[in-house]
């Protein structure tokens, strides 16, 4: 309907001819000859499209949404002659100012559309912005040209994934990065090979949507530096990636930059995982800024108490409210346009278990928007991975809404591993169920070991480095009193806080950081790496830097030739899981006897010691029918004396090799997968103290 | 100033375009037109030579890719002695991964 060609102005407003819009698609939409410009509101009473000069401080035309250009509660307008390349628009709306009942209309506001595209203002990162500026988050019309070729989703399954989780930003901006653009998208892509080179086949990038870093900026108390909003998680707008981000942002070119940074991941055979934050936004509560929702329809779009405040089930001031019809259609919208506009292959929903709250902030049994997604059209090939909890004390790891269609990060995971791992005894139960990708948690559900994304470290948190250097948090820089941050980290420092130059305490900690990367690169499910834990990166006992653009966040490109051990263990590691399918099985392994797929151990074989004292375990596991060497067995001892395992037998006249031992210096602590090492005596092995063993069978 | 920043000439399946001055978001509607003429034709190469060009805008870009998929899809689309700011540009946004960038064009 919109390509009609006898699309044709009926109205003047000025120099502008203007006709009747068509409500749907909401946001600025190109038809022939003008701009198609649509926005939702149900009680505001009047609506102005008001249109800036790029970047000018005022606006150079207001055009009023005339009454007949209303269909229902859409204001839609079609404006021709317009030079759209140049242009800014926001809307004004008139309406009750009612805060007690939720309405909190202020017609002297230029607010952004919430369907915008693209977004100008904050266009170079870190640039101090013009604070009495009028409209400072400025929707641009965006003409979509881009030549995707025949670049498509690629559609890895979720036991095959490696994924990688990365701030677009902290990846490069160290000057040790050597890259062109410091900090960007178009780096990013320059550092294509090195995710090649690790092995690593998905990406997961922290937020890119369009946020505003000098939201709640301020000097931090211990440095003095400026504190940003840098992680971005409280967007401005959910359809437009971070200019900030782009090198061409400064040329308004953010939307291609991005689309050719993912089209070239994609030709590398590494997917894309966008982190998405809809629990709330960036205008925080009632002492907020007006940016957009809650001057365009506040009780749409936030969940309000009886008295007109905002509820704050994410810790940000404010809450989207998800299950609303009309939010819920503007999510499906906004992801649906993520997929088939940018090809991102999958998502995972920050605080997801806040989408399954009903408009008064209560948990429902079957939240539409979730089973919504679950069940999309085009979204059906993408993956759906929810955080599953929120800061209003919402936790459900392992009874999250899925339709079996939903994975999800697997909170427990990583708490037991990292219990495990620094030797807490009575543990060896819980981490059977991790190894195998936690039946316990989702088999009830029929969810299968794809459910589960197992990961040790994440950006929220301590980086691996961290979890073996400080038994607790260091987060004065964030100016918060070392308030922020969770107390719950299950972190061991090896014996010193802090950094420390005790070749015994550093030995340690790399043996157990090789641990670590081994435990979680043969369990079963998804195992994500957080970008920097394989060359050793620290943020000096931070575990919330949030607000750190410096170097504390950046990532240290000097520390891959520092650790270069930790590198090659990881990428090793990572290889040998592309190597056995029997380590990557989408549904769970059955059976405890021998000849079946999976069999647990201990000090004597067959005979695993799952009581309390225990601080040892091993598995053997194999893909029946598969000739291949895919027959592995993995002894894990979180003791801190050495321990003799006695050995299964690999069956079939085969005989154990070895791949890995993290008790070994290097180069001997790993080979190449396929140069594994017969072992003399087929029948034990001695494992050292805190140290994991893998062997081959072949 | 110039009343036109480029010129256009098509000969042997060659269509060579010199650009000059600002390819910007007044001009490149008008390169964009011109262009329209070579869709049908039996183009094997668009050149643009870009020696002369100062600036170029996202507008201006976006008649690149116009002319790379309404042209011809099979055509080589090339883009000869671009001055650093405009290349800069280009490989920035990653536009270069389509296009053949060169110092000199050899039919």
């Amino acid at each position: 309907m919109l390509n009609r060609i006898d699309l044709h102005p009926t109205h003047r407003h000025g120099e502008f001819p203007l006709r009747a819009g068509k409500p749907m698609p909401f946001g600025a939409t190109l038809v022939p000859g003008g701009v198609n410009f649509s926005v939702y509101s149900r009680y505001a009473t009047s609506c102005e499209l008001a249109l800036f000069r790029k970047h000018a401080p005022e606006p150079f035309a207001i055009i009023p949404f005339l009454p007949e250009f209303r269909v229902g509660n859409v204001f839609a307008m079609v404006v021709f002659e317009l030079d759209y390349e140049n242009i800014e628009y926001a809307y004004r709306m008139d309406g009750p100012w009612d805060p007690e009942h939720g309405q909190r209309f202020d017609k002297t506001k230029f607010l952004l559309d919430p369907y915008a595209k693209c977004i100008g203002g904050r266009d170079v990162w870190g640039v101090e912005p013009d604070w009495d500026n009028v409209y400072p988050h400025r929707a641009r019309v965006f003409f979509d040209d881009f030549d995707w070729e025949d670049d498509c989703q690629s559609d890895i399954p979720f036991e095959d994934l490696v994924v990688y989780e990365m701030h677009v930003r902290s990846f490069t901006a160290h000057e040790s990065a050597k890259v062109k653009h410091p900090g960007t998208f178009a780096a990013l892509r320059e550092k294509i090979p090195y995710l090649k080179q690790l092995g690593i086949n998905c990406v997961e990038l922290l937020p890119i949507h369009e946020f505003d870093e000098f939201e709640n900026s301020r000097p931090s108390p211990v440095t003095g530096e400026r504190l940003l909003n840098y992680w971005g998680y409280s967007n401005v707008g959910f359809f437009a990636p971070k200019a900030g981000y782009a090198a061409t942002g400064k040329y308004g070119m953010q939307v291609d930059e991005l689309k050719n940074t993912i089209k070239e991941l994609h030709k590398n055979g590494i997917e894309v995982i966008l982190d998405v934050v809809f629990n709330h936004t960036a205008e925080g509560n009632e002492r907020g800024h007006t940016i957009s929702y809650r001057g365009i329809d506040n009780k749409t779009y936030y969940m309000l108490t009886p008295e007109g405040y905002y509820f704050n089930f994410s810790g940000c001031g404010n809450t989207l409210n998800c299950n609303n019809p009309i939010v819920r259609n503007m999510i499906l919208d906004c992801l649906r346009y993520w997929v088939a506009d940018y090809h991102i292959d999958g998502f995972r929903f920050d605080l997801a278990a806040i989408l399954g709250r009903d408009q008064n902030g209560a948990p429902m049994n079957s939240p539409p928007l979730l089973e919504t997604l679950a069940f999309d059209p085009v979204l059906g090939k993408c993956k759906l991975i929810d955080e599953a909890w929120d800061a209003g004390g919402l936790y459900q790891v392992g009874s999250f809404p899925s339709w079996g269609r939903w994975a999800e990060w697997n909170g427990k995971y990583r708490d037991d591993i990292r219990r495990f791992l620094k030797g807490e005894p009575g543990m060896v139960g819980a981490i059977a169920q991790r190894l195998h990708g936690s039946p316990d948690l989702y088999q009830w559900q029929n969810r299968e070991t794809c459910a589960s994304v197992n990961f040790i470290t994440c950006h929220d948190g301590f980086t691996l480095m961290d979890l073996v250097s400080y038994n607790g948090k260091h987060n004065e820089a964030n100016g918060e009193n070392n308030n922020d941050g969770g107390n719950d980290n299950e972190s061991w420092n090896c014996g010193w806080e802090g950094s420390s130059d005790d070749p015994g305490i550093l030995w340690l900690r790399r043996k157990q950081i090789k641990n670590a990367a081994t435990i979680l690169l043969v369990s079963q499910g998804t195992p994500m790496i957080l970008a920097g834990d394989e060359m050793g990166n620290s943020q000096n006992g931070n575990n919330n830097a949030y607000c750190q653009d410096n170097l504390l966040s950046w990532l240290d490109w000097n520390l891959l030739e520092q650790n270069t051990e930790l590198f090659r263990f990881f990428q090793r590691m990572i290889a040998f899981r592309q190597t056995h399918p029997a380590l990557r099985y989408s549904t769970y392994l059955s059976g405890a006897d021998q000849g079946t797929e999976v069999s647990w151990h201990g000090l004597k074989a067959w005979d695993a010691d799952w009581s309390d004292s225990s601080r040892t375990l091993a598995f053997m596991c194999r893909r029946p029918g598969e000739q291949d060497v895919s027959c592995i067995y993995v002894a894990m001892n979180m003791h801190w004396d050495a321990h003799h395992f006695e050995l299964p037998s690999p069956n079939d006249g085969r005989n154990w090799h070895v791949f890995a031992n993290t008790d070994v210096a290097p180069p001997d602590d790993i080979v190449e997968p396929g140069q594994e090492i017969l072992l003399e005596n087929q029948h034990g092995f001695l494992v050292g103290p805190r140290s994991v063993v893998v062997l081959v069978g072949r | 100033m110039e009343t036109n920043a480029y010129n256009i000439e098509m000969q042997d399946g060659v269509a060579r375009i010199t650009l000059s001055g600002q390819l910007d978001a007044a001009r490149a509607p008008a390169l964009q037109e011109a262009l329209k003429e070579l869709i049908g034709q039996p183009v094997e190469k668009i050149v643009f030579l870009a020696k002369e060009l100062d600036y170029i805008a996202s507008a201006g870009l976006r008649v690149i890719i116009f002319a790379k998929q309404r042209i011809g899809a099979g055509a080589q689309v090339y883009l000869v002695g671009a001055q650093p700011a405009v290349l800069d540009v280009i490989k920035m946004s990653g536009l270069d991964t389509f296009m053949n960038i060169q110092e000199d064009f050899e039919a």
